[in-house]
């Protein structure tokens, strides 16, 4: 479980999240959502500590994450995968290289035991005959399963995706959605999961949190959020006309 | 004056920055066995390729400096060793050291600067800080130790290279016979100058190496910035090495 209590970050005096207190539970799959611009990225760096917050605390099951030192921070950071917007796999290694470096950087494992890790990770996102391949030479939908493989390679607690659909098309986003919702359930991870897309919403959302103008604007799950009488977030799921039309 | 105020705290903001980048790179590294490797990677990433380079440049300057020595020194009292002993002391003073390594800050501070600026522009450092790695560290510490160690060897190549340039046209062309520019070669040799040469090496391939990748890692943006933090890099180490050069020729030689 992650929480966040009254958290608020800003640049150059100007506030982006304000106040935020929230809940991600563990075995679920926690969305966070809100238009362009709301404070959703900023907020998940915040959680994960590439920003250090402004005012308030962030506590991974109990144990307070801001105010720790670096290498305070480095235990519970092995503990975390991140899969980032752009994928973020290291251009100059191999897609088997990036999945075992956490393993290579952390543990004290043998090649063949990190070999065993590897082929084990990508073929758990469905990914075979691959290893010796660049980054360069994947499909957008096979890099976001590379860099979903090398956040699950140290077995990790918590599961951070920034955006894990940008740049798909709808059927593969769907595969990507459910693939990070069996995970979660199988390794019972706290997922934190930040995007904007409404199908990922109704698919997977079993608690979702929508942030609008830097603050926590309304909490609930993929059922409540379809037939909420919040104007703001009505405004954000229903943005289209054929939505609007649905709905009626 | 509000510009120069301007530039004087952007310059001294830059130099804290670089200091703080510093104290992270030369902290304890995740791992040894993966220091090695990455050092010797770089080695052959940042030294053996441009070897090349640094041998073509090295042979034709030789030649060069041999050429023009011989075109001026005709009066009958300069004695005929005057070309190599010439060509010996330019190449291992200045050349071989400041010349080749300004030019190793525009191959290799580019590369190393866009390298990791466009590691940062796809949150490929973001990756590596939130798996708990020291990315200042594990990112710019095997370029220093790679190039402090490689670039003196370069160096000495070089050296080696614009003394057969040297020897090559002087005999094609007949300025001097081979004994004579072999006589300039060996007469009054000093060793210190080599030390003092490679010297100048280190210092130089720490500044290229540390200035590039402290430009390269607080990159932000896109491409535009990736590549106006190459250039940075590379002007700013190639003022930097023009600066040592006079402030250790004034320590050393002086």
């Amino acid at each position: 479980m992650i929480e966040t209590r009254h958290i608020s970050k800003g640049f150059n005096s100007s506030k982006v999240i304000k106040d935020i207190n929230v809940t991600f539970d563990r075995g679920k799959t926690n969305l966070i959502i809100g238009p362009s611009g709301s404070g959703k990225t900023v907020l998940m760096k915040c959680i994960v500590g590439l920003l250090n917050v402004d005012e308030g605390q962030i506590l991974y099951d109990n144990r307070l994450f801001t105010g720790m030192s670096f290498n305070e921070k480095k235990i519970i950071r092995q503990e975390i995968g991140m899969m980032f917007q752009g994928s973020a796999l290291f251009d100059s290694m191999t897609v088997e290289e990036n999945v075992m470096f956490p393993l290579t950087m952390f543990t004290p494992k043998t090649q063949e035991e990190k070999l065993e890790r590897v082929n084990f990770c990508l073929k758990r996102v469905n990914l075979v005959n691959v290893n010796k391949l660049y980054p360069a030479e994947l499909s957008g939908g096979m890099k976001k399963r590379v860099a979903i493989a090398r956040a699950i390679a140290m077995n990790p607690s918590y599961l951070f995706c920034d955006e894990p659909n940008s740049g798909l098309d709808p059927k593969t986003s769907i595969l990507i959605d459910n693939l990070i919702s069996e995970i979660t359930q199988e390794y019972q991870m706290t997922t934190v999961i930040n995007t904007h897309d409404m199908n990922s919403v109704i698919e997977i959302g079993d608690k979702i949190a929508f942030i609008f103008k830097g603050k926590l604007w309304w909490m609930g799950d993929k059922y409540e959020i379809l037939d909420t009488d919040n104007e703001e977030l009505n405004n954000f799921v229903y943005a289209t006309e054929l939505t609007r039309r649905l709905k009626k | 004056m509000p510009t120069i105020t301007t530039g004087l705290k952007k310059a001294f903001y830059n130099i804290g920055q670089y200091l703080i980048l510093m104290k992270r790179v030369f902290s304890k590294h995740q791992k040894g066995s993966v220091l090695r490797k990455q050092v010797i990677d770089e080695i052959n990433n940042l030294g053996i390729d441009s070897l090349g380079i640094v041998a073509i440049i090295s042979v034709f300057m030789g030649a060069v400096v041999a050429i023009q020595t011989a075109h001026n020194a005709t009066s009958a009292w300069i004695p005929s060793y005057t070309v190599g002993f010439t060509t010996r002391e330019s190449i291992i003073l200045e050349f071989s050291n400041t010349i080749i390594c300004l030019i190793l800050a525009g191959k290799v501070g580019s590369r190393i600067a866009s390298e990791i600026g466009t590691m940062r522009v796809t949150e490929q450092i973001d990756a590596l800080e939130i798996m708990g790695i020291n990315s200042a560290n594990y990112l710019i510490l095997p370029k220093i130790i790679a190039a402090v160690l490689i670039f003196p060897v370069l160096v000495c190549i070089s050296m080696f290279l614009g003394l057969l340039g040297g020897w090559f046209a002087a005999a094609w062309l007949k300025v001097v016979t081979t004994t004579a520019y072999y006589d300039g070669i060996i007469i009054d040799f000093i060793p210190f100058e080599v030390f003092y040469s490679v010297v100048k090496t280190i210092v130089f391939s720490f500044i290229i190496t540390s200035v590039s990748g402290y430009y390269g890692y607080i990159t932000h943006g896109g491409a535009l910035e990736v590549g106006q933090a190459s250039t940075k890099a590379v002007v700013i180490s190639s003022i930097l090495i023009i600066l040592f050069n006079l402030i250790i020729t004034q320590i050393m030689l002086q």
